[in-house]
């Protein structure tokens, strides 16, 4: 039931929403219309859940309203609300998603919001999938909700928003037990599901193509794999496949954007035997695309790595030359490219340097390592 | 969105502190109680806002153990070139940007000491090593 429930919820919460209701209000009515069916249904089911949640969560946002006399103004543009039509199962996804990624919240309020409304999690499961405490969660939820109730959602939102957000979900590993990539993944085919964009569905691809890669990321050990040493074997292949088709109707509309080609880039990953039959000449041209829509460093960095291959270490420490050293794992492809070209004493000294720089365990013992097994070269 | 820990030392840090040599014993109950409700108020102020994660205090007296080899005594404390640095307490918090664990740090360090001046005490701030991202390359 509990699954149901966590289903039902956010679709509840967006049909409040659209009605006119205020955010803030129609999240803590929800919140009681669950609490409500979990006392209730166990001994009586009703037979259209999802009309039976709207009907009292509608009903105790009412009785909220009507009970606070401050509110009475907002109560009556509620009840001229026009009534609901045929659209009343609609999805609503889409609505909530746009209020939860509003750009007045911070990052950390927007993925805390987007997971506790629109996946239904509880706090308590956001607050363990953040290794943080309940109440801290709980102090987030609820200033993003009073942010979010001062705006009023008169116009729809903007859809890269909504993408970076999920993105930011599916990119913070996992904890606790909820699998935040496997959520984003969720959230991301019903956002798919409601939305004709094909950067959205750019976005889904790649979330389905780095999902296939995950199990042979790590050893048993739990050291990091690098992609060049992963068992390719392990990779889920109906994963790869949906996300190639996925991606592939999404180019077909021809309207290009960075999560597309993105996808492609890890879709011509997926297909290569070996990182050494890897088209990496077509890698390339997807990078140049790529920095063509977004100017990122970061993929400034990332190219950098295919040109290495490409054209030689040489050509890559050049485009490499083009990177500010600021950004995050620079000194690391630096390292690998100089290694590459024989200059392993350098090569062991950035690795060094790069473990230093690391933001994650696994990865700083992975580059201590690289630099450790070129000690004999040490200068 | 990172960990951060905000470490109190009792010492000082690059520099010595320019306004906090007076030990706490030395200030007036007034001044402690000040200083504590700063503390207290901080830790509100995060709360608040999300980013708090836990923070406790420490006694000053610590002790440096160490093994010794198989059958002897712990090496304990000593020597020690100057002072030993010690830690008075930590806070973790949990932010969107390292400027914002900067500035939460800094808040922290402008607690009132004698005469109600900020003691500017170091706050020694260092990044949680975290579980890498879904994606890296």
């Amino acid at each position: 039931m509990n699954e149901q429930l966590r289903e039902l919820g956010p679709l509840v919460l967006g049909v409040l929403v659209r009605r006119g209701a205020d955010f803030a209000a129609a999240e803590d009515a929800v919140q009681e219309a669950l609490l409500e069916a979990v006392r209730r249904w166990s001994d009586d089911p009703p037979e259209d859940p999802f009309g039976w949640l709207v009907t009292v969560a509608w009903r105790k946002f009412l009785d909220t309203v009507r009970s606070d006399s401050a509110r009475r103004a907002r109560e009556e543009r509620v009840v001229e609300e026009p009534a609901p039509g045929p659209s009343e199962q609609g999805d609503d996804t889409l609505l909530l998603l746009f209020l939860c990624s509003h750009p007045s919240l911070t990052p950390a309020s927007a993925v805390a919001l987007t997971l506790r409304a629109v996946g239904g999690l509880t706090t308590r499961q956001v607050a363990e999938a953040y290794l943080v405490p309940e109440a801290t969660m709980a102090q987030r939820i609820s200033r993003a909700k009073r942010t979010v109730g001062e705006h009023r959602l008169d116009r729809p939102g903007d859809l890269r928003d909504v993408l970076k957000v999920l993105y930011l979900i599916f990119n913070e590993g996992y904890g606790g037990e909820v699998d935040l990539a496997a959520e984003a993944v969720r959230l991301t085919r019903q956002l798919a599901a409601s939305s004709d964009e094909p950067e959205v569905s750019g976005l889904l691809a790649l979330m389905l193509l780095h999902h296939a890669r995950r199990a042979a990321r790590w050893a048993e050990d739990g050291s990091l794999v690098p992609l060049a040493e992963q068992d390719r074997s392990l990779w889920d292949t109906a994963l790869v496949a949906e996300g190639v088709e996925v991606l592939q109707a999404a180019l077909a509309r021809d309207r290009l954007g960075e999560y597309q080609a993105q996808a492609a880039i890890a879709a011509l990953h997926c297909d290569a035997p070996s990182t050494g039959e890897t088209d990496w000449t077509q890698v390339l041209e997807w990078y140049d695309e790529l920095l063509r829509l977004t100017d990122s460093p970061v993929v400034a960095l990332n190219r950098a790595v295919a040109v290495g291959e490409a054209d030689g270490p040489l050509a890559g420490l050049r485009a490499l030359e083009l990177v500010p050293a600021s950004v995050p794992r620079r000194t690391a492809v630096a390292a690998w490219l100089h290694e590459r070209a024989g200059d392993l004493a350098v090569a062991r000294t950035l690795y060094a340097e790069a473990a230093g720089q690391a933001t994650s365990e696994a990865e700083r013992h992975h580059l201590t390592r690289q630099a450790a097994r070129l000690a004999a070269h040490a200068p | 969105m990172a960990k951060y820990l905000l470490l109190k030392h009792y010492r000082g840090g690059p520099q010595r502190m320019p306004d906090g040599d007076v030990p706490m014993d030395r200030w007036t109950p007034e001044e402690i109680s000040a200083h504590m409700g700063f503390m207290d108020h901080v830790a509100d102020t995060l709360r608040e806002r999300g980013e708090f994660v836990e923070g406790q205090a420490l006694s000053p007296d610590g002790t440096f153990v160490r093994f010794d080899g198989e059958g002897r005594p712990p090496v304990t404390d000593g020597p020690f070139a100057e002072t030993k640095d010690l830690v008075a307490g930590w806070m973790v918090i949990d932010v969107d940007s390292e400027e914002r664990a900067h500035e939460a740090a800094a808040f922290l360090s402008s607690a009132p000491g004698p005469g109600g001046r900020p003691i500017r005490e170091w706050i020694e701030v260092r990044a949680f090593l975290e579980a890498p991202p879904t994606v890296t390359e």
